[in-house]
Order: C-alpha cells, then sequence, then structure tokens
C-alpha cells in the first residue's frame, strides 16, 4: 500500500493536486482500513514486547504463519466475487497433504513433482465443485457443504489410524518450508508471488473483470454472452488448486499429517475474504484485502497472549472483528450509494 | 429468481393436472419418507440387531440436538436466511449452565438463565440481519466465531462434571418398560409446535411468503424484519435447549461441546427438501431428513462400517438431493412443454394458440 504512496508521481501539470487526490483515493480503499488496523496491532503489540516484531522468531512468524491462509483466502476471495463460496477448501487441504504424503512414503517421485501432482489433485477436487454448482444451478454453499464431507470423509477412510510424520517426508521439502531467503521466510515468499499474480489477474485480466462482471448481476453477464459456466469452473479449480498447495505447504512447513489437518479453516478462509472487504454477495472487493484479512486473523492469534489476554479469547475477538467488517463495510456501502443519488440529484 | 420465474407455469400446470394422491406422493417430502422407509426395512433385514428397541432408543438420544435445532433451521432457511452460529450457542448455553452451577445458582435457575442468553444471542444475529440489513452468512459466519470464542474463553479446555446424577439419569430415562426415551415426549411436542406454526398459521404463511418474495411479502402486509428477528431469537433458544440437552446427557459443560454440529443440521435439513433459495420445504421432510441421517450412521456403525463411510455418503446424499431437485425442475420442464405442444382440450394458456399454428 504505501508504494503506491511513495512512488514518484509521472510528470504532471499539478503534482500538489494530483498527490491530494491519490492520497484521498488511498484513504477511500477499503483495504487500507484493514492494513491500518494490522499496522496499530502490530505497533501496539510491539510496544508492549517488543520481540513480537524485532527478535528473529517473532520477524519469521509474522510473515510465516499467514501464508497458509493466504493462499486459501485468494482463492476462496476469487470464489466469493463471482458470487459463490467454496466451504470444501480445507478437507481439499486435508486430502491433497494426505496424498502428499502417501506418494512420499510409497513412491520414490521427486518432490517438484509430488508437489504438481498435488497442486493438480486440488485444481481436480475444485473442479467438481465447479462442475456440480455451475450445471446444477444449486448455491455453492450447499454443493461444497457436501464437498466438504466427501472429501474429508475420503481422506480419513484412506488414512485410518495412520499419521504421516515428519521422517517420512523429504528432508528437503521440509528444509524449504522451515527455510528463509533475504530474512523472508520461503513459504511467505510464495503467498507473495501468488498474491501478485492473482492481483494482476483480478485487476487487469479479462478472466478476472469477468468474475467481478458474474458475481455482480449473473444474468446481466449471461445476456451479455459471457461464458459464465466457464469461469464459474476456472474459479473453483483456481481455488482447489491453490488448497492442494496450501496442503503442500502445510506438510513442508510442520511435517506431520493427521486426520484433522485443514479442519474448520474453511471458515477462516472466509471470514478473512469477508474482514478484507470481499463482499458476501459478489461483485466486488480484491484479493488484496483478503490477504491482509488473513493477515490480520492470524496475527491477532498470536498477539493476544502478548497483549495479556489469554489466547482462548482468540476466537470472540475475531468473530467480533469479522461483525464489525460487515457492519463498517456496510456503513461505507450506504454512504457511497446516498452520495451518488445526491449527486444525480444535483446534476 | 429467473430461475423460479421459468419453473412456475409447467410446475403449476403439472400440479393440477395430476389427481391429488399423485401431487402427495411426487413431493420431495414423500420422496425423503420413502427413502427413509427403504433404508429402514433394508438395514432391519440386512443387520443384525438393528431393528432391536435398545438401537432404536440411542438414535432418538443421538439425533435429538438435530433435530432440535433443525426446527428453526427450517423456518429461517425458508424465510431465505441461514444461521450457521448454531452450534456456537449450544457450546455458549453448556458453557453459561455449568459455570451457573458452579456458582452454586440452583439448576432450573441456571437453565433459564442460559437459555435466557441464548436467545439474546440469537436476537443479536436477528438484529444485525434485519436492522442493518447485512447478510445472515457473513453475519453468522462472524457470531459463529464470536459465540464459540466466549464459550471457549470463559472455560478454557477444562470441563464442568460436576452434574447431579438425578439430571443425567432423566435425561437418559425411558418411558415405563418401553426403549422409547423420555425425551421423545418433548421432542414430539416441539415438533408439532413448530410444523403447526409453520403449515397452519398466518405467521407460517408470512415465513414461505418472505422467502419466495421479500417485496410481495411486505406489500401483502407481512411484517419481513419482525418474522426473521423472532426467528433468530428462536433459533438461538432452541439450540441454547441442545446445549442444555448436550451437558446432562454426556454430563460435561465445555466450550467446545456440538463443533461443526452446525453444518450436519444445514446439511439434515436441506436433505429434507428444504430449498436454499426460500419459500419451500416442510416440517415432515425435515424429520425424515434428520432420522435418515441418524439412521444410516447407527445402521452402518452396527454393520461395522466406519464414521468416514457415513461422512461420505452424508456429503453425496446432501448434493444428490439437492441436485435431484434441479433434475426434475427441468425434466418437469421438458414434460410441460410436450404436453403443452401435443395436447389440444388444455385449458386456454397464453401460448398455445400460437403453437398450434406454427406446428
Amino acid at each position: 500500500m504505501t508504494t503506491t504512496l511513495d512512488a514518484p508521481a509521472p510528470a504532471a501539470p499539478q503534482p500538489r493536486h494530483r498527490a491530494a487526490n491519490r492520497l484521498t483515493w488511498l484513504l477511500k480503499q477499503r483495504e487500507t482500513g484493514i492494513a491500518v488496523a494490522f499496522v496499530a496491532l502490530l505497533v501496539v503489540t510491539t510496544a508492549v514486547n517488543p520481540n513480537f516484531l524485532f527478535s528473529t522468531d517473532g520477524w519469521r512468524d509474522l510473515t510465516l504463519t499467514p501464508a497458509i491462509l493466504v493462499c486459501l483466502a485468494i482463492g476462496q476471495a476469487m470464489v466469493i466475487v463471482t458470487r459463490n463460496v467454496d466451504l470444501s477448501v480445507g478437507s481439499t487441504l486435508g486430502l491433497t497433504a494426505y496424498l502428499a504424503g502417501r506418494l512420499f512414503l510409497d513412491t520414490g517421485l521427486p518432490v517438484i513433482v509430488v508437489v504438481l501432482i498435488a497442486v493438480a489433485a486440488g485444481a481436480v477436487l475444485g473442479l467438481i465443485n465447479g462442475v456440480l454448482v455451475a450445471f446444477a444451478k444449486v448455491p455453492a454453499l450447499v454443493i461444497t457443504l457436501g464437498t466438504l464431507y466427501i472429501y474429508r470423509g475420503i481422506m480419513l477412510e484412506w488414512a485410518g489410524s495412520d499419521r504421516i510424520n515428519a521422517s517420512d517426508i523429504p528432508p528437503g521439502l521440509l528444509d524449504f518450508g522451515t527455510g528463509s531467503f533475504l530474512f523472508i521466510p520461503n513459504l511467505a515468499w510464495i503467498s507473495f508471488a501468488l498474491l501478485a499474480a492473482a492481483i494482476y489477474l483480478m485487476r487487469s485480466t479479462r478472466v478476472g473483470r469477468e468474475f467481478y462482471a458474474i458475481g455482480s448481476d449473473p444474468a446481466a453477464a449471461t445476456l451479455y454472452g459471457l461464458r459464465d459456466k466457464r469461469r464459474v469452473l476456472q474459479a473453483f479449480a483456481t481455488s482447489g488448486a491453490l488448497a492442494g498447495l496450501a496442503g503442500i505447504l502445510y506438510v513442508s512447513r510442520y511435517g506431520t499429517i493427521s486426520s484433522g489437518v485443514g479442519q474448520g479453516i474453511e471458515l477462516e478462509a472466509v471470514g478473512a475474504a469477508v474482514v478484507g472487504g470481499v463482499a458476501i454477495f459478489g461483485g466486488s472487493g480484491t484479493v488484496l484485502g483478503a490477504a491482509l484479512g488473513a493477515y490480520l486473523l492470524t496475527t491477532i492469534n498470536r498477539a493476544l497472549p502478548v497483549l495479556g489476554i489469554p489466547d482462548f479469547w482468540q476466537q470472540a475477538v475475531v468473530g467480533a472483528l469479522i461483525i464489525g467488517a460487515i457492519v463498517l463495510d456496510r456503513y461505507f456501502a450506504r454512504r457511497q450509494h446516498d452520495k451518488l443519488l445526491a449527486e444525480r440529484e444535483e446534476s | 429468481m429467473s430461475l423460479l420465474a421459468e419453473k412456475t407455469p409447467a410446475r403449476t400446470y403439472a400440479a393440477h393436472a395430476k389427481p391429488w394422491w399423485q401431487r402427495t406422493l411426487m413431493t420431495r417430502d414423500a420422496a425423503i419418507i420413502a427413502l427413509l422407509v427403504v433404508v429402514w426395512t433394508y438395514a432391519s433385514i440386512v443387520i443384525l440387531n438393528f431393528s432391536d428397541p435398545i438401537t432404536v432408543y440411542f438414535l432418538v438420544l443421538d439425533v435429538t440436538p438435530i433435530l432440535l435445532i433443525a426446527l428453526p433451521m427450517t423456518l429461517i432457511i425458508i424465510t431465505g436466511e441461514i444461521d450457521l452460529s448454531v452450534a456456537s450457542v449450544v457450546g455458549l448455553s453448556s458453557v453459561l449452565f455449568g459455570v451457573l452451577h458452579r456458582e452454586g445458582v440452583p439448576m432450573v435457575a441456571a437453565m433459564v438463565l442460559a437459555l435466557l442468553a441464548c436467545a439474546v444471542a440469537g436476537a443479536f444475529n436477528g438484529v444485525l440481519v434485519t436492522r442493518f440489513g447485512l447478510p445472515s452468512l457473513a453475519v453468522t459466519i462472524g457470531t459463529m466465531a464470536l459465540f464459540r470464542g466466549i464459550a471457549v474463553g470463559a472455560l478454557g479446555t477444562t470441563a464442568i462434571t460436576d452434574w447431579p446424577d438425578a439430571w443425567g439419569d432423566l435425561v437418559q430415562a425411558r418411558i415405563g418398560d418401553s426403549q422409547i426415551p423420555l425425551m421423545t415426549v418433548p421432542l414430539v411436542a416441539l415438533i408439532v409446535i413448530f410444523a403447526v406454526v409453520l403449515h397452519f398459521t398466518p405467521f407460517g404463511r408470512g415465513i414461505f411468503a418472505a422467502g419466495l418474495s421479500k417485496d410481495a411479502a411486505r406489500f401483502s402486509g407481512v411484517n419481513v424484519d419482525r418474522t426473521k428477528l423472532i426467528l433468530f431469537t428462536l433459533s438461538g433458544l432452541v439450540s441454547g435447549l441442545a446445549g442444555i440437552y448436550f451437558t446432562l446427557r454426556y454430563g460435561s459443560a465445555r466450550g467446545d461441546n456440538a463443533t461443526g454440529l452446525e453444518l450436519q443440521v444445514v446439511a439434515a435439513v436441506l436433505l429434507g427438501g428444504v430449498s436454499i433459495f426460500g419459500g419451500r420445504g416442510a416440517i415432515p421432510g425435515v424429520i425424515a431428513g434428520v432420522v435418515l441421517i441418524g439412521t444410516i450412521g447407527s445402521a452402518l456403525r452396527l454393520d461395522g462400517l466406519s464414521a468416514n463411510i457415513i461422512q461420505i455418503i452424508t456429503g453425496v446424499l446432501l448434493i444428490a438431493a439437492v441436485i435431484a431437485a434441479s433434475v426434475l425442475g427441468w425434466t418437469g420442464r421438458i414434460v410441460g412443454t410436450y404436453r403443452r405442444q401435443h395436447s389440444s382440450d388444455e385449458p386456454s394458456s397464453k401460448q398455445s394458440p400460437q403453437r398450434k399454428r406454427s406446428e
């Protein structure tokens, strides 16, 4: 966010005016609010305990812990923008993580091949959601609730009572998961790269713009001739592939895969998107906002004990935050609506 | 909306062309009840011990929380909203009940206070949805975390397990010498109340109206916001009841009681033929949906299959049930169109003269 502000404005007739415009534009963005909340949380917590940010572990955790959720939140934001929702991502994450573990255990496939297989498997699982949603004319909430049970059930049935331990995972992958490059953990780099790609996709490509078009008015998008089914399939497949990747990230970071991997994380992903200003009715919001939401939610989790609040209360804070975010979002949307109406009256 | 508009003519036509018994037997409700009967018959024959009365006893005790919460959930989904916070309210109720009991408040008073708090929690959802005009999906995802957080925050990972035996016995008591749990009596009473309210009162018709079209309902005098507020409050209250049941049955008040139950309830309700778009659904179908999920669970467990398979089957059933509805919709429309084109004595429809000319 700050980079846009600091970047020298290209030679313009009225540079001062332009900078002021930029500032008001920035202040109006939904993402700004969430970024400010995040920075405030960091400042307060670090003031209480400087180790929170300035110790090696603190700095590492700040960027490492949210990486997996950011992955899921990006996919979730894309799906929600098309006026759908993907509740199955937690199960997809669990299933692909176990698939990867099994491949490491049973075959000698190179790590990169296993990664590709896991991502592809995630994409296929997402595609199944997409096909069911696009062709059955049933809300995604119901379909992905069903696949949440199915994917988790398949994983549990397959895994039985065994769990995969760190000793079964290639050390190279584990080193990658815990390692860092230029003081930033590798997994964080991956999430940044994904975020950059997703921002580009959603802002500047036809696919992304059509996601928004379909989400803001599905009937109009169909009448206009957008291939809505194909786009919905793409959104779900992307969300699934990202969940597959998140499964690999999980394996590389934690090393062990038990039956509960990713359970309930789908609601955190939806929560991150909602807190980040992605409207649940589709058509608005950004992947950057969703990612910031993921950062805020995971960082609160770590900040509470530092602030002297037992982390049992973390969920309550997260809940209050989600509610606050949607109330605020509604308030701003209504104010914007009133302003537009007033402008129309004047003209 | 456009989907609904498309379906209506074919549906009305098909509905009126058939005799009453066909109309009754061809509904989603009848289909799910038939499926339930088939599963019961099959399980009684094939699975050893399934027809034992004791199986029924545990089946009733096991499905009670889902059945309880499914009642208000049905009404809420018919109005076109959803309440995902129910399981968290169960946890909240359990913890409040436990803490009050620990502090020496008499059992009944603790129960009433916990129920009141849960009704307030439900009303909080209702106010956010109706007064602020927020989508209930987002609101209740938020309160789901909020209420669960308060419950877990208040007790941490500890549990209150010191309960008078008499109460636990009461919850698990049987009627006389039979294997019918005593809990069945209040449960059936509640089911009847909900069914009567939904299907035989103006308030119930208002619920359907609100789900079909908010504006049309408002113009015909239904106070949509008040209806929804009442339903969300009721949902909190009944979920609180389920929390107390949970606590007494397992003799343990915990913040994480009933985690994930909301998804099971929604699955059961949708399986029972309630449309997620709102405006359609009925209590008998929902009861059948809940019992179906419970039956499959206990039948497969008796058969030695793992809980995981049950999870998979639940998911497949859910998807199959909702997809069947839209597939039936397609075939209904195709059949309707076919009949309109081929019948000469069809009651005058706007399209038919043009069609005949073109033929």
